[in-house]
């Protein structure tokens, strides 16, 4: 069998700084399994800017961000498989399946999951209607257009103000498309700021805040949607329908990390970010099993990613290295005002610091942010503004922290 | 009062800007004086670098932008400008695709490397 310092399933951003720092750290023999034609991941259709600000002091387009990482990987001798799909690991092993080599094995001495996230789809939603063309989760309509250059329609209306759906309202405005509406279910937008000026604002495109599409007319081919408000549940109230003319619509309603093969490896993952659950070297509770990027928490800043995915190629490599070590552990938990703490477990045999990410329920201006321990308040952190929609950290010593303690992140 | 978000640095300030008869009288919570001139040029002359893609002949679409930040009113025909123009030869990233494509020195650069 084919053996493999560092085993790194999926390609994209994630996989290819994993692999890069992998390899820096020590690891000699680094293979990356990708299941498209090439390495990248999504950032090959992300041809808008705003990517690299604060790793590179630069603003710089997906592929140009992309471009960067992909040029050291190819310059460094890691083994890369593409077109090859991984069916399943387990601890020191990888199984694989691609057209020149069928099934196959490799032995691996850690195993990084970078496999990114997939987008929710209409099915998810349950929305009244036929099954007529013209309906597309915005990532789709981004690849067709971004990547074989079709226009997916006359005129659209999009489901979701997350960044997706936000860049999309712009991009397909600026490619001819009439984009007459943006509904947002919750009564604020997750989006970054800047995206609603630069993507809603600059265009004219109404936002719907606390709105949802509730019907879509037309059999053949999307005619119209149906758009009502909705309460404090979620729920359409009633009387406050309006119908919308469009041809075309784009639901960018949520990214879920892709975690079959995690699950099925049987690592545990966290209902709360629906990745796995991780120490703050990123290893899951698998030994030797690793993981960062989108498939472990949803990021919104790539320049995150990418130092994420650091962080678990140079542990990756420290175990293949130099084998497993006893690690005891603390916890994280959100608290009020948090939706999730990452990474769950602290191993405190180790003293360097590091951050904790976290993502609020609500934005917030003038929050205050506490750290707990054991019910006791350790540290107060003024924020002039926090938002579901923008992942925060807060640095981390694990000096004084003891097996068993539990640290609570609480904004106010 | 207008409010704008400054994308000079990934810090992001919320800054705004109090304008009395057509004239900037006040500018606030900018976190330095990039934020500042950030938000003078949002209401005075806002600019935006434009992302598109061009078509490869025989092939998919190359991503492209501008290499700068072009007025704003001339996204359209810039845009316009971009469709039609195909791409035949290798690329690197940075290559120019269309010089000066707003009239004002901005030029459309490729935003990835193609080795065919």
């Amino acid at each position: 069998m084919i053996k493999y310092d560092i085993g790194i399933i999926g390609g994209g951003p994630a996989g290819m700084a994993a692999a890069i720092s992998a390899y820096k750290n020590g690891a000699k023999n680094v293979a990356i399994f990708e299941r498209d034609t090439r390495l990248g991941g999504v950032l090959w259709q992300c041809i808008h800017n705003g990517f690299g600000l604060t790793r590179f002091k630069e603003n710089l387009t997906g592929p140009e961000y992309s471009e960067r990482f992909y040029d050291e990987v190819k310059a460094l001798p890691i083994k890369i498989y593409t077109e090859t799909m991984v069916l399943s690991f387990s601890e020191g092993v990888i199984t694989a399946m691609n057209k020149s080599e069928g099934i196959f094995d490799v032995e691996v001495g850690a195993i990084i999951l970078a496999m990114g996230s997939r987008e929710r789809s209409r099915g998810a939603l349950t929305v009244q209607g036929e099954r007529p063309a013209g309906v597309f989760s915005a990532g789709t309509a981004q690849r067709y257009m971004n990547i074989k250059g079709y226009s997916v329609g006359k005129k659209a209306v999009i489901v979701g103000s997350g960044d997706i759906g936000l860049i999309m309202a712009r991009r397909l405005t600026l490619e001819g498309t009439k984009v007459e509406a943006v509904c947002e279910i919750m009564p604020f937008s997750s989006g970054l700021r800047r995206n609603i000026i630069q993507c809603l604002e600059d265009f004219d495109i109404p936002l719907y805040l606390s709105h949802t599409v509730t019907e879509i007319k037309g059999k053949d081919r999307v005619e119209g949607v149906v758009i009502a408000k909705v309460d404090e549940n979620k729920n359409a109230i009633p009387g406050t329908e309006f119908e919308i003319d469009c041809d075309t619509i784009l639901y960018s309603v949520g990214l879920v990390p892709e975690n079959e093969l995690t699950k099925d490896a049987g690592v545990e993952l966290s209902p709360r970010t629906r990745g796995a659950v991780v120490d703050q070297f990123r290893e899951t509770d698998m030994s030797g099993v690793f993981s960062c990027g989108n498939v472990l928490h949803v990021h919104d800043l790539v320049d995150f990613v990418s130092e994420e995915a650091e962080t678990a190629g140079k542990w990756a490599a420290s175990y293949a290295l130099s084998g497993k070590r006893e690690k005891k552990f603390a916890f994280t938990e959100p608290g009020q005002g948090v939706g999730y703490t990452l990474p769950q477990r602290i191993d405190v045999t180790d003293d360097k610091p590091f951050k904790i990410y976290f993502r609020v329920r609500a934005e917030k201006r003038d929050a205050t942010l506490r750290l707990i321990k054991n019910g006791e308040v350790v540290r107060e952190i003024k924020k002039s503004r926090v938002a579901p929609g923008e992942m925060e950290y807060v640095s981390f010593i694990p000096k004084g922290l003891n097996e068993g303690d539990t640290l609570t992140v609480e904004v106010i | 009062m207008k409010d704008t978000v400054c994308t000079v640095c990934p810090k992001g300030c919320e800054v705004k800007v109090e304008i009395v008869d057509g004239k900037i009288t006040l500018v606030e919570g900018n976190g330095c004086d990039k934020g500042k001139e950030f938000a003078i040029g949002e209401f005075t002359c806002p600019k935006r670098v434009v992302t598109s893609t061009v078509k490869i002949d025989g092939g998919d679409m190359l991503p492209v932008r501008t290499d700068r930040a072009i007025k704003k009113e001339l996204i359209f025909s810039v845009m316009k400008k971009i469709k039609s123009v195909k791409v035949f030869t290798k690329v690197k990233t940075g290559d120019i695709i269309i010089q000066n494509v707003d009239g004002e020195g901005a030029n459309l650069v490729s935003a990835r490397s193609l080795d065919d």
